[in-house]
């Protein structure tokens, strides 16, 4: 038996609404399959199980209050043999430990019709037991000891490491997550949706900014073979098939990653976890106010027209709210362009538990010394935030440089 | 096509880019990127709109034809009458 | 400085012990005229002459019961045997009387001998020249077992060995003696301290000898995945340094232990009993081992190297901690 948990859709999530089911108690539910959608500060999330098997209870009916992370929603039978898997990102592995004194409010999910007899509440599990009772739970020694220290029932605690098991790791998250979401979780939901979106984006940032030593770098590049390529390559399609510039400049951020990697991953737990997938977070602002950075999963694999397609897909669904949770959590890395506006410049603050943040300006046409004559050539300035605590400027350095060289040779992106 | 028309269904297309859009207060003469707040994605799904419900093909190279209401209606009087 | 190869290192510390001290001679099969069966003792001969670089007939154990009466009659005697699988002809000398004379004469005796012996596999040499018996002498309360994983270490741990009042084996991985290094002490080292080799705060891989090298490749590929990975160099088997290995485990929580010995019986083994006596509560995953597979060495080369622990297992065994 598996609690589904109000997921972590970001690190700056403490809370979330139950919009939609997508499945009815005693279905099937594949992994990795959207099985409901959560209302975040941000945008309505299509959620992902991790665990295949059959919803068994659903505890949480959709359209009522905004609940901490960490909360049971629903409770999933998994299949014979297949262990709860932790979601594919350590981004933000499921949360433990909802704060006990909010027990989610039980309803039941099927109201009951004229006459039938009105079904006794569910008994509500108890908060986020990750095990049926009477199970034996791996714990390793020092988490044992660690969670005795803080005073947390280990049993309640969900194991990340092999087998499952609980490791020290996991209760240093309880710890630090178990007293904090309540206070904002009470007095959240009056906000408005722009308050509660521009409260997220606040506490994202303020964090950042407290905990991120940052270093900046930028250098000015070379737009004029990529530009001219992208002209040549587009003058071939149709209007529907075309590329933007920003996708170039993705596919080369995504691309410069490989050549240097500590910048692409996350700081946990005091350390850099380097992630070997690329993930971009591109950054698209709402109209209104306020942006989300989902990710484009794999993006240094994918061809042009694939990312530029990608790119379209996610802007569409990013305005209309309906991104998943795994584009939610999996950044690994956030890639900003706010050129389109006018700026020739832009350094970011990164997005944490992220590493660095990739920014472009606007392409602009500069007088350009190129073997010893000046021409005019259209340039871009692109700029690195970088966490000092995993890098220093001279990786970061070194990235930007791929990256020039990446976009002086269109053809191979 | 007449160019009343022809406004209508741009403005419709518009519409569908940027739900939130006011005809009313559009200014026929500035730049709809900045009174919309639009980015390149939207200006490409808003070209890909118009090259679809006029039948034309839209190089590139005259996007810059397309940056206001009224130049668009112009471009397009010239362009979608075959 | 000159890059000097960890042959060099301990024809360096022989020379320079006899130059020091008449009484120290050295002994074995092809010591002398042939410079030793891996080029240990070239030259020297041309410097000591017979009477102090001796060849030896094949009896393993009539050249080491040799060295014990040298030892007993006042000599330095060091005693090469030409690889740890013939040692086992001499193992009654050792473990029998070398080991014990100075308990069973109530001290009044004691064997000031240097047993110097390669070991492991890797060089094509087949199943009666390749194989690891340290934890053999390891076992053994009487005898120091010293295993020198690197150029300053083949030098400063013999300089030691010949300090030692008691008999000290030394097994010298045949795979190491190749290996350049610079940075060779003049003195000799302290015995019984292990060294971290590579700092790191993820997973502790604990090793020694021929294993050190592949060990230290792990963690760069663990590096380049984003783990974080410390290599402790046990140095010494007898005495052991748990200390610095428990320091290492309260700071990683995790340990994979690897040496070239089967498995069964394997003083990774003893490593891992001492962990879950000293550091069971820093523990926060199962400690594992990485040893060689239990069939004795093959003599083709790929069987050969899928018989021997390899840096991929090693990888492997450290992510599966994760």
């Amino acid at each position: 038996m598996t609690d589904f948990l109000m997921p972590k859709l970001g690190a700056d999530m403490t809370q979330g609404r139950l919009i939609e089911w997508f499945k009815k108690p005693g279905e099937r539910i594949v992994r990795g399959e959207v099985i409901a959608v959560v209302e975040t500060d941000k945008a309505n999330v299509d959620v992902e199980s991790w665990v295949a098997g059959t919803l068994q209870k659903i505890l949480v009916a959709p359209g009522g209050d905004w609940l901490p992370v960490g909360t049971p929603l629903a409770v999933i039978e998994p299949e014979a043999g297949a262990a709860a898997e932790a979601p594919p990102s350590f981004a933000a592995p499921p949360v433990a430990a909802a704060p006990k004194p909010a027990p989610p409010v039980v309803t039941p999910a099927v109201p009951a019709g004229p006459g039938a007899p009105v079904p006794a509440p569910p008994i509500p599990e108890p908060v986020s037991a990750p095990v049926a009772p009477g199970e034996r739970v791996p714990v390793s020694p020092i988490a044992r000891k660690r969670a005795a220290a803080l005073g947390l029932d280990a049993a309640t605690i969900r194991g990340t490491g092999p087998g499952g098991r609980i490791t020290l790791d996991d209760v240093e998250r309880a710890s630090r997550e178990r007293p904090a979401p309540v206070a904002p979780a009470v007095a959240a939901p009056a906000a408005d949706k722009r308050q509660r979106m521009r409260d997220a984006i606040a506490a994202a940032m303020a964090r950042s900014k407290r905990e991120i030593p940052h270093y900046y770098l930028g250098t000015t590049i070379d737009l004029s073979k990529a530009l001219a390529w992208l002209a040549e390559a587009n003058a071939k399609l149709p209007v529907a098939e075309r590329l933007l510039a920003g996708v170039l400049l993705i596919k080369a951020a995504a691309l410069a990653l490989r050549e240097v990697p500590e910048l692409n991953g996350f700081w946990i737990d005091g350390r850099a976890q380097r992630s070997e997938a690329i993930h971009a977070g591109v950054a698209i602002s709402l109209r209104g106010g306020g942006l989300v950075a989902p990710a484009i999963h794999g993006a240094d694999k994918l061809a042009l027209p694939e990312l530029m397609q990608r790119v379209t897909d996610l802007v569409a669904r990013a305005r209309a709210g309906s991104l998943k949770s795994s584009e939610m959590t999996d950044p690994t890395i956030t890639i900003t362009s706010l050129g389109e506006r006018g700026v020739e410049a832009v350094y970011g603050v990164i997005y944490p538990p992220q590493l660095a943040l990739v920014g472009f300006g606007k392409v602009v046409e500069r007088p350009w010394a190129v073997d010893g004559a000046v021409g005019v050539r259209p340039v871009v300035t692109a700029t690195l935030s970088g966490d000092h605590r995993a890098t220093d400027g001279h990786r970061g350095a070194l990235y930007l440089d791929a990256l020039d060289r990446l976009l002086q040779a269109p053809d191979k992106l | 096509m007449t160019n009343e028309e022809i406004k209508a269904k741009v403005i419709g297309i518009l519409a569908s880019v940027v739900p939130e859009l006011e005809p009313a207060e559009l200014a026929a003469d500035k730049s709809l990127r900045d009174q919309l707040d639009i980015d390149s994605v939207d200006f490409l799904n808003f070209v890909v709109g118009l090259s679809k419900t006029f039948g034309i093909e839209i190089a590139e190279t005259d996007y810059r034809h397309l940056y206001t209401l009224d130049a668009c209606v112009a471009y397009l009087a010239a362009h979608a009458t075959a | 400085m000159s890059k000097i190869t960890y042959r060099e290192a301990i024809r360096a510390a022989m020379r320079e012990a006899m130059r020091a001290d008449p009484r120290v001679f050295l002994m074995g099969e092809d010591v002398g005229r042939y410079g030793g069966a891996f080029a240990v003792s070239l030259g020297l001969l041309d410097e000591f002459g017979p009477e102090r670089i001796r060849d030896t007939p094949l009896s393993e154990s009539g050249f080491l019961g040799a060295g014990i009466g040298a030892a007993l009659g006042g000599m330095r005697p060091i005693v090469e045997i030409m690889t740890v699988n013939f040692s086992l002809l001499a193992l009654d000398q050792l473990v029998n009387h070398a080991a014990t004379l100075r308990h069973m004469s109530g001290g009044q005796f004691s064997v000031p001998m240097v047993v110097r012996m390669a070991s492991g596999g890797g060089r094509g040499m087949a199943a009666q020249h390749s194989h690891s018996f340290e934890g053999w002498y390891a076992h053994v309360p009487g005898i120091k077992v010293l295993t020198p994983a690197t150029v300053a270490d083949a030098k400063g741990l013999l300089l030691a060995a010949l300090e030692e009042p008691d008999p000290v084996v030394v097994l010298e991985h045949a795979t190491l003696y190749p290996v350049e290094g610079d940075d060779t002490p003049d003195a000799p080292m302290e015995i019984g301290l292990a060294a971290v080799r590579r700092p790191g705060a993820r997973v502790s891989l604990v090793t020694y000898g021929g294993s050190l090298p592949k060990t230290l490749k792990a963690a760069d590929e663990l590096a380049k995945e984003g783990v974080d990975a410390e290599v402790v160099d046990l140095r010494t088997l007898r005495p052991l340094d748990m200390d610095t290995v428990v320091g290492s485990i309260a700071k990683t929580h995790r340990a994979v232990v690897v040496d070239e010995m089967w498995k069964t019986g394997s003083f990774a083994g003893e490593v891992m009993a001492r962990i879950m006596e000293l550091a069971f509560d820093e523990l926060d995953a199962p400690v594992v081992r990485v040893c060689s597979r239990e069939v004795p060495m093959p003599y083709a080369k790929h069987l050969e190297e899928a018989a021997l622990p390899q840096v991929g297992q090693i990888v492997a065994a450290a992510k599966g901690l994760l």
